[in-house]
């Protein structure tokens, strides 16, 4: 495992290793997303209270649990760049962070549009959403800071430390709900003992997280390649991938 | 030590050291973290009695009363152990009914009567389809009877 794991941190063999995983985890992904969007938004039945309105949480959770779950990603990778100088880590930090930040937008806004109807509010500075608000400033926050330098090195120990830093955030949004009275309601399907959902809405939902963290897994390490070429462009390994120059077959 | 071991020992003291103090401000702020007060917590004084604030609670069935030719509504909140009584005019969110999470924002008079200026639905964590909902309501009444009221249609 720390043999791969260290193999992995070298740039040639992880730009392979990638090259060969995206094709699946593309096609993965698309199947996913096609089954749960549409049995989520037709095949599933309307709630007893929101009728089709809440439909709108098979793009918010996983959204939402994708907008925390980059962000450990982010802080982990930061974290391993600061203290083991990783370069594939600090490339791969760098390209989660928009995917993050994306995931935390769409997450508030579809949010917002749902409140609207429901709650009768577009926005209420309650706890839990206000501490999704501070981490998309987080995810901001970090890409400012990556492309505030012009050494790649060093803008990545700046907002390295800025995504190490914030991480705290990140159970303050997951338990924010639970430690204070929030108008956002509790968890519903991370609740101990059984979920309050029936298995009919759950079970796209689950679909649907699936399918979006393979997309994230699949952006991520497309955006990550090219990042991680860009970045190596004088090193021997990038020339040789040109054509006529060694193994050009691996520019797809 | 070598330097990685130091980088690694350091973040850990930095992560460790945030939490911490995050950890103290939480604390410290608690009272004004909290997005609502419940009808107990107001009845023991804990709200602020001159400034408005937000009440939290269920609409306590049957207690909803509409002034006809007005918008004027006047309501109970309660969280099962005492209860609040309400008044409104304007418009409520398509979740408000009897039985369900609502949270007021507004100022007690000198009644004792909460003045809303705002109602918002609070919704809860439950999604099930119709027809099981019925289903529960059906074994639910058979339990107690009592409790036969369905919200508005």
């Amino acid at each position: 495992m720390w043999i791969w794991l260290h193999r992995l941190g070298s740039p040639p063999y992880f730009y392979r290793f990638a090259g060969r995983l995206l094709p699946w985890l593309w096609t993965a992904c698309l199947v996913c997303l096609g089954v749960g969007l549409y049995w989520g938004l037709v095949v599933a039945p309307p709630d007893y209270q929101q009728g089709d309105s809440y439909r709108i949480m098979f793009i918010h959770v996983p959204s939402a649990w994708l907008s925390l779950f980059s962000y450990v990603l982010m802080a982990s990778f930061s974290a391993a760049a600061l203290i083991w100088r990783v370069k594939v880590a600090e490339v791969l930090a760098r390209s989660i962070a928009p995917l993050g930040a994306s995931f935390t937008f769409i997450a508030l806004v579809s949010g917002s549009l749902w409140g609207k109807p429901m709650w009768g509010t577009w926005w209420v500075w309650d706890a839990r959403l206000t501490s999704e608000l501070i981490l998309l400033f987080l995810y901001l926050g970090f890409i400012a800071l990556a492309s505030a330098f012009d050494d790649p090195r060093r803008a990545a120990r700046a907002a390295g430390l800025l995504a190490v830093v914030g991480v705290v955030n990140v159970p303050i949004i997951h338990f924010s709900v639970q430690w204070w009275n929030t108008l956002h309601q509790g968890p519903t399907v991370s609740k101990l003992g059984s979920p309050s959902i029936a298995f009919s809405m759950l079970l796209p939902l689950l679909v649907m997280v699936i399918a979006l963290h393979l997309y994230l897994l699949a952006a991520l390490l497309q955006k990550a390649r090219c990042e991680l070429v860009a970045r190596e462009r004088s090193s021997r390994w990038v020339n040789d991938l040109l054509p006529g120059r060694g193994v050009g077959d691996e520019l797809a | 030590m070598t330097r990685r071991r130091k980088r690694l020992v350091l973040i850990g003291l930095l992560m460790a050291g945030v939490a911490a103090a995050a950890m103290l401000a939480l604390t410290a702020f608690q009272q004004n973290l909290l997005y609502f007060f419940s009808p107990s917590q107001v009845a023991a004084g804990e709200a602020p009695p001159d400034y408005p604030f937000r009440l939290g609670g269920l609409v306590v069935a049957q207690s909803v009363k509409r002034v006809s030719g007005s918008l004027d509504v006047r309501f109970q909140v309660t969280d099962g152990n005492r209860s609040i009584p309400v008044t409104y005019t304007g418009v409520l969110p398509d979740l408000f009914r009897e039985g369900q999470g609502v949270v007021a924002h507004g100022q007690l008079d000198a009644d004792g009567v909460f003045r809303a200026d705002q109602v918002l639905a609070k919704h809860d964590e439950e999604y099930m389809p119709p027809e099981v909902k019925k289903a529960l309501q059906v074994s639910d009444n058979d339990a107690n009877p009592s409790r036969s009221s369905g919200g508005e249609p």
